[in-house]
Order: C-alpha cells, then structure tokens, then sequence
C-alpha cells in the first residue's frame, strides 16, 4: 500500500539534488587538486584580463595542469560567449 | 610500535571528539594500550567528552615546552584499564603545537601504547595538518549533509598529499569513512543522502554509521564515551566499528527505519 508515494513523487526528493550538487562540485575541486598552490589566483587573474575586453562568466576561464614525464603542461581554457 | 589514527572530517560538529573518545575506549576494552590526543588548541573539550576534565593538570602543550613530562600529563582512564587521555591545551597561541615536538611526542607514545588516535581540531590550519600528518590509519567522520561531505572530500585530498606517508611515498593513510548522526527514516522519505550515495562521492571503504541518537547526548552530558553505554544503538555501532577495524566482520545496523505498526501498513 504504498499509494504514498503517489504524492511524494510530486516534487523532486532533495537527497537526489544533494547528491548531484555534490558529484558537480567535488569532481571540480578534484580537478584543482595537486596543483601548484598559486593556480586559483592565476585563474582570478586571467579572469580579471579578459573581462577587460570581454564580458564573460565566473567559469569560463578552466585552467589544469597536466603531468606528462618530467614535463608539466599548463591547459588553459577561455570560454567565450556566443556572439548575438 | 603503535599505529596512529586521526579521527578527522574538515567540518566542526560532525562527531570527531564522539568518535574519538568511543573508538579509543574500545580499543582499550579489547586489550589494547591506547591513547587518545587532543589536537583541539585552545578548545580543549575531549577531557569533557571522557569525563577526566577535573583532573587535567599538564597538556600537550606543556609537554611540549619540556615544563611537564609525558607521565605528567597524561590522564589515565578510571572504568577502562589501558586507555589513556593527553589533554589539548588551552592556550590562545595557534603555534604552540610544533612540528618536532608533536613528533617527539608521538613517537613517545607510539612505543609504549598499541594505538595513538589523534582527534583532530576542525578546519584545516595547523593542528589538523599536525593530527593528520603522522598517521597510518584515518576515520573520516561525515555527517550526510552537503558540506559535510564536501569538506570530507578536502581532507581526503589532504591526506593524500600533506601526510608523512604520502611525502615519503610509502603507502598511503589507510582511509576508513564512518558516518554519523544517520537518520534512516529521513534517507526513506528521500530527505537526506544515503550510505550509498556518500560512498559513492567519495569513494572509500565503510567502516560504520552511527546513527543519529539521543544516547550520543546523554553520554556526553555524563562524560562517558557512548560506546560504553551497551545497550544504546550509538553505543553498538561504535562496538561494530571498534570490532570491524580490528578485522571482525560484522554485517552494518542502523541502515533502515525501525517501521511501527503504522509505517508497515503504508508502506508494505
């Protein structure tokens, strides 16, 4: 007799939007982790630039480092806005 | 030679201290020699949390400073036999804790008990970074809420990186998740995060959950660890963990509702 749960499945249980919340967040942070202590305001400050002749969001600028061998790779990734 | 375990989590009020107090007490019920290390500078509370908090005398700091020896300052437990307590100090100085004298310490203790558990001040400034960065073994304590297993998340990062272990490349601190405060009423309702979806965030071994109980309270209220209230559901799950971080296996409680009569009929 569960016809409870006809009504609870009305709006969107919030232990799911937690969890998804979360899978977003972390993944993202495990992203920055590892890398030099400075990358954040490197990041802050590149934002800082670009914004001097562009409008753009808070994450459009993604930066990582990678490691391959002894070498170490700084990605940096700048987002643009679509052109209206 | 001991291992050293930090009891730790990033956010405050999860339960590290709780946890502290009740896996060093059971430790100590089953034979071993240990010692419970407040790392908390300046919030000195795990004295209050096992009840000795009348008769600190020296703390860690003291040690330290060489104005007291480590027999001194250390507190020995009246109903356990072999647990004993090294009180934080209240000191207001956030760098009263040094490197080398919390590693003199810790070695000190390391050869004359079995385990050394490190409960860990919230945050991540020094005196976690301290408690963290000898350790072998970690119970990272998360409660099922966001911030909880974000900033659990962090520390497991942490470990990871800013330990002994991991800068000398040996193998790494052992991770161990136990969640408390679980109310699996509210994870049936859809209303909180389930063992399952923590888990699967962050992905490390499930020592045990704890779940959300007004024997936690009461214990602290009597300056007693819960594990020592037998009877109580807290009390048994800190047992179940003590049991299964020394190898026993033992199947997880406290994971679904205790339904009445009501709750039966509703939802078969």
């Amino acid at each position: 007799m569960a016809f409870l749960d006809y009504f609870r499945s009305e709006k969107k249980r919030s232990a799911s939007l937690a969890k998804e919340r979360l899978q977003v967040i972390v993944a993202r942070e495990r992203g920055n982790r590892g890398g030099p202590d400075y990358l954040p305001a490197l990041q802050q400050e590149i934002l800082q630039v670009i914004r001097r002749y562009i409008e753009v969001d808070d994450d459009a600028v993604r930066i990582e480092v990678d490691r391959e061998g002894d070498c170490e790779v700084l990605e940096l990734n700048v987002t643009l806005p679509d052109s209206d | 030679m001991a291992r050293i375990v930090v009891v730790t989590s990033g956010k405050g009020g999860v339960g590290k201290t709780t946890t502290s107090a009740a896996f060093g007490a059971g430790l100590a019920r089953a034979g071993y020699r240990t010692v419970v290390v407040d790392f908390d500078v300046g919030l000195r509370n795990l004295d209050l949390i096992m009840g000795c908090e009348r008769r600190v005398v020296y703390d860690f700091v003291n040690v330290i400073n060489g104005e007291a020896n480590l027999n001194q300052a250390l507190i020995r437990d009246k109903r356990v036999d072999g647990l004993e307590i090294l009180p934080a100090s209240q000191t207001r100085d956030k760098d009263a804790l040094t490197f080398e004298g919390v590693q003199s310490v810790l070695e000190t203790l390391a050869s004359t008990h079995d385990y050394v558990i490190c409960d860990s001040p919230a945050g991540i400034e020094r005196g976690a970074h301290l408690a963290m960065y000898f350790a072998d073994d970690a119970l990272v304590v998360t409660n099922p809420e966001v911030s909880s297993v974000r900033d659990s998340d962090r520390v497991l990062g942490l470990l990871s990186s800013k330990t002994r272990r991991a800068e000398q490349g040996d193998e790494p601190v052992k991770e161990h998740l136990v969640v408390t405060r679980y109310a699996a009423a509210r994870v049936g309702k859809g209303e909180m995060l389930s063992i399952e979806d923590i888990c699967e965030i962050l992905s490390i071994d499930l020592l045990g959950v704890v779940p959300e109980s007004t024997a936690v309270l009461n214990a602290s209220n009597a300056g007693v660890p819960v594990i020592m209230e037998d009877k109580t559901d807290a009390g048994q799950a800190y047992d179940d963990i003590v049991s299964r971080y020394l190898g026993e296996a033992r199947d997880h409680r406290f994971l679904t509702e205790k339904k009445g009569l009501f709750g039966r009929l509703f939802k078969g």
